[in-house]
Formats: structure tokens, sequence, C-alpha cells
């Protein structure tokens, strides 16, 4: 493999950092809203699931240009995070992985919503039977044995995050060694004269670090599902 | 221990329960539908009934007029659903020690003890998924022991098993009775499993109590047929092995009126064992017959006739201090000239005769 220049290489560390915290934050957000829509009803569940799934479906730019919108040093929210918490996010790294995490949550949550919906619910009530309080079935019970979805909700959302250009650009711009990331890296070399090289370079690893995350998810999903099936570690089959 | 009243509509199905449940093994017994497990759900505080009241152990766990609920981790009652329910993420060992999370656990003496009389030993650091039905049921019976129940609840622990894999449990559970002093409410409509292990049966139909009281008593009484055609009228009657023919595979039970032959006893001499006797197995003779294959003749008296439909006669008989029953037909009530206060000889054929339980 070609060695990466030092551009090339913040890029990169720049793009794990964004995918690991947008992840690392969005994903007791994703258990708690999986779960509200596998197991609760509320008026105004559908519409609510709609807007989790809407960035699945919107434009990037637009969820970037709301972003910057809500989040924007004189938009609502971020006047606030900023008056209140001493928090920029825009053009931040810390926007990108805001950006990466919004884009991503959709991902998390189908999965882990679905592992949900798929757990013997009288387990839960045995559960109570032997003394368990609902946090302590949820904890001990519920989590455990969607776990596989878990595991796949944030590995999907972890390989969005790597690949996300339309909110990030429109959010947080294309700042070097801040905001740019490996595909915002890519396109500036694509736009730039003589860049093609690199732009290969970076898409391979992006290639690669998209196949690693993939097989790291197969191994832990099905490490997983061996487990909550109830069989034994050293299990033929 | 238990005392129950409870009423709770569901649709169209009305459960309307009251009984009270003292030491040993009470049978909810009938057939499929008839409220059994929305019973003991009510007892777990899974289900919560209209209008009544559960107390266990003179504690009020469900009151609707004082509005006492009290949530189910705390009701203390241990549970053995019919499918098990083990928690497949957990080893058996996890799954045993489940309720110690949840300060209901007990002491490492007494968790010791119920895996030594359960035989877990060697299950317990395999996975419930490659449990046989019958091990899973067993430590789904530990799980349920090791949790402090005040009481335990067994719904249906042996539908899922095979007839082989029935008994053994079925063994297990004896032994739990036996040896550990807490009160079972054991759900079942098989006869067989009842009258095996019940002190007090409460029979159940479409949603109602039809009789509680002792198991030789409700379950020997022949207009009580919930099953149709599993259950069938008959007498209970508690004997002890007195020999053991091993030659030609028979048993010799003695019992409050005299001896029994019989075939498939599977116990020691000495032990007792609960034989059942359907009233359809027993004919009557006015003599003693000669050069007959029949085993079991024995000599007793009409207390009763009660005619039934369709040319149907139900006889019963007692001998000794032993009430058994016969069905016979119209005629040959006629013929023989049955009436109160006749001496007659019953006749049973030995391989008629089952040790309760053994499917």
């Amino acid at each position: 493999m070609p060695i990466l220049t030092p551009e090339e290489q913040e890029a990169l560390w720049l793009s794990l950092r964004v995918a690991f915290w947008s992840v690392a934050v969005s994903l007791p957000f994703a258990v708690a809203v999986g779960y509200a829509l596998a197991r609760a009803s509320f008026p105004g569940k559908t519409l609510f699931d709609a807007a989790v799934h809407l960035p699945l479906v919107l434009p990037p730019v637009v969820v970037g240009f709301f972003l910057l919108l809500l989040f924007g040093r004189r938009g609502p929210i971020g006047a606030i995070l900023e008056q209140w918490f001493g928090i920029v996010v825009a053009f931040r790294w810390t926007g990108a992985a805001l950006a990466a995490g919004i884009m991503g949550f959709p991902l998390m949550v189908r999965a882990i919503r679905l592992s949900f919906e798929t757990i013997d619910r009288k387990l839960e009530a045995a559960a109570s039977t032997l003394g368990a309080g609902r946090a302590g079935v949820f904890l001990t019970v519920t989590l455990p044995l969607a776990l596989p979805g878990v595991i796949t909700g944030v590995l999907l959302s972890f390989a969005r995050s790597l690949g996300e250009f339309g909110a990030t650009i429109t959010f947080v711009s294309n700042i070097p060694g801040e905001t740019r990331t490996l595909p915002l890296a890519i396109y500036t070399y694509t736009q730039t004269p003589a860049g093609d090289a690199a732009a290969m370079r970076l898409s391979l690893l992006a290639v690669l670090l998209s196949l690693a995350a993939l097989y790291i998810s197969e191994v832990l999903v099905r490490k997983a599902a061996r487990r909550v099936a109830g069989e034994d570690a050293l299990a033929r089959h | 221990m238990l005392s129950l009243d409870i009423e709770r509509g569901l649709g169209d199905f009305r459960l309307a329960a009251s009984f009270e449940a003292g030491e040993g093994v009470t049978a909810l017994f009938g057939r499929s539908g008839a409220g059994k497990t929305s019973v003991v759900n009510a007892i777990a505080g899974i289900l919560r009934p209209d209008r009544g009241r559960v107390a266990i152990n003179g504690e009020t766990v469900f009151d609707s007029t004082l509005g006492i609920d009290v949530p189910t981790p705390k009701r203390r009652v241990g549970y053995v659903f019919q499918e098990g329910r083990l928690f497949p993420h957990l080893s058996v060992r996890q799954n045993l020690n489940y309720a110690g999370m949840f300060s209901r656990g007990m002491p490492a003496s007494e968790f010791d003890h119920v895996v030594e009389l359960l035989g877990l030993r060697e299950l317990l650091d395999r996975r419930p998924g490659n449990l046989s039905g019958g091990e899973k049921q067993r430590v789904a019976i530990g799980r349920a022991l090791l949790s402090s129940p005040r009481l335990l609840l067994l719904d249906e622990p042996l539908a899922s098993l095979d007839a082989h894999r029935k008994g053994e449990v079925l063994q297990y559970i004896e032994l739990i009775r036996d040896e550990v002093k807490v009160p079972i409410v054991y759900v079942s409509h098989a006869v067989e499993e009842v009258v095996r292990i019940a002190d007090t049966v409460v029979l159940m139909a479409a949603g109602t109590v039809l009789a509680v009281g002792p198991a030789e008593e409700v379950m020997g009484r022949p207009d009580l047929r919930p099953g149709e055609g599993k259950f069938e009228g008959g007498a209970v009657i508690d004997a002890k092995v007195v020999d053991q023919d091993i030659e030609h595979d028979l048993a010799t039970l003695a019992f409050d009126g005299g001896t029994l032959t019989a075939t498939n006893v599977d116990a020691l001499i000495g032990e007792p064992v609960r034989v059942r006797i359907r009233a359809r197995d027993v004919s009557i003779a006015l003599e003693r017959p000669q050069r007959i294959s029949i085993q079991n003749v024995l000599q007793g008296m009409v207390v009763d006739v009660t005619a039934g439909s369709s040319g149907i006669v139900d006889v019963v008989i007692v001998v000794g201090a032993t009430t058994l029953r016969s069905r016979v037909t119209r005629r040959a009530v006629e013929q023989l000239g049955l009436k109160r206060g006749l001496g007659v000889y019953a006749l049973v054929k030995a391989v008629s005769l089952s040790r309760a339980g053994a499917a």
C-alpha cells in the first residue's frame, strides 16, 4: 500500500474520529427510539417514525442545510449551545460528527428496532416472576437479546458515517484538518489538477475500510446470534 | 397458604374462580381453555383480574376493593412455564442464579441442594439451546425454586415432553414436593398426572371452579368428565407394593380392602403407589368365577346404582374401606338384579391397572 501523505493521513484519522463519535453519541438515543418504536404506543407514533427515517430519504444537502439553520452560531440551537455550554459545532469536526450521526441514525434505529421486535416477550414475563423490575428486565434480558441488532446498527451507522458527504460539506464546509473527512478529501483531489493518484489511494482506502467494517459486523453478529439462540460456545453445526 | 377469589372478563370468556390451597400439591385440573393458566397468571400478577382478592401466606397481593396490586417481581411466586422459558443468552448456572441479581436469591447451600435434587450438576456450564426438553424443565424448576418462592406455580410443565420425559420430570416434581416445603399449584389437563401428584384437586371448566377437594374424592367422581374421553370416571386407590413377582412381571399391591395384582408397577416393595381403576374396566359377578383369566376378584357390596345416559349404569361397590366404581350396561343390571346391599364380586384385569402417571 502506497504511503499516505500527511494530508491524507489527517483525512483518514479525522474520518475515523468523526465516525466513532457520531456512533457513540447516537447509540443510546437509537436504543431508546428503537425500543419506543418497537414497544410503546403513543399518539403521533407514525409521524415520529417518519421523522426518524427522514434523513434516509431526504437529499443529504437538505439535511446539511437544516443543520446549518438550526446549529449555526445564529441558529436557535447553535446559539443556545454556544451561550450556555460554550459548544460550537458549526464548521468544526464535532459538527461533522453531528451530521454523520444524524444521517446514520435511521439505519441504526431500524436494526435495533427489528431486534427488539423479535424478542419473545414471554422471557420478560419469566424474568419478572424471578424478581426483576422493569429496568432489570431491560438490562438483563431485553437488551442482551437485542444485541445482534445493536451490533448491526452500530456497524451500519459507522459505515454510513465514514461515507457521509452531502450533509457534512453543506453544514461544516470542507476545512482541511477540521472537517475534511475521507470523502471530502477524495472530492477535493478530483477537483485538483494531478490529484487523481491521491484520489485513487484514498478511494481504495475507503473500500478497505468499508470491507473491514462489514466483515467485523458479520463476525460479531454471527457470534451474538449464536449466543441469543442459547447455543454453547463450542457448538458444532 | 393461597386464597383466591377472582373475576375477569376476557371478551366472550368469563373467569370466575374461587378456592383455597394449602400445603402440598394443589392441582388445577380441566380441559384446555378452562381458565387454568389465567388463574396462575393472576396469582403471579401477570394477569390482572377485574375484581377479587388473592392472598399468599396471609399477605394480600391483590385486592380490587382496597386497590392492592403487588407487582410480579415482589410477589415471590416461583413460576415454571409450559415451555420452560430459560434465558437463551445465559448459561444454566446463570439461569439458576438469575433471581440472585434481584435480591431474591438463596444461599449457596440451597443452590447446591437444588442442583443435587434435580441432577443439574452436569448441566451447569451448558447453554439452554442444546438441552433436551426434560433437562430444560428441570432447570426451569430449579430456577423457580431458587427465587425464594412462597408458592410454586407449575403450568403444564410436562405438556411439551414426550411420554418418557414426562415420567422422568414427574419424578423430579414428586421429589420437590417431598423434599422442599413449598406449596405447589400444578396446572394440568392430564388425569394421570393429577392423580399421581395432587393432594387437592380444583376442577375447572369454562372459567369456573366445578369442584374442590382431596384428589381421591374429586378424581373418583364419575360425573366429572372435563376431558371428554381423556377423562373417564373411576376410582383412585392409595396402595402399597407388598410383593414383586419378577418372573411374571407382576406386583402385588395392598390397599384398604385387600390386595390387587397389577402389571407395570415400577416401584420397590414398601413404596406407596396410587392406582386408578377406570369404571369401565371393572366387571361384576354374583359368584366367584372359576377358570377365568382375570387376576383380581374382589368381594364387596353394591352401595349405589346410578343410571346414566344411553343404557349405561354406574355401580358403586365398596370393598373393605375402599370404593370402586363399575360401569356396566342397563341390561347387565337387570340380568344380575343389581341393587343396593347386594353382595358381589368386582373383577379387574391386572393389565388394566396402571400406576397413575405412568403414561
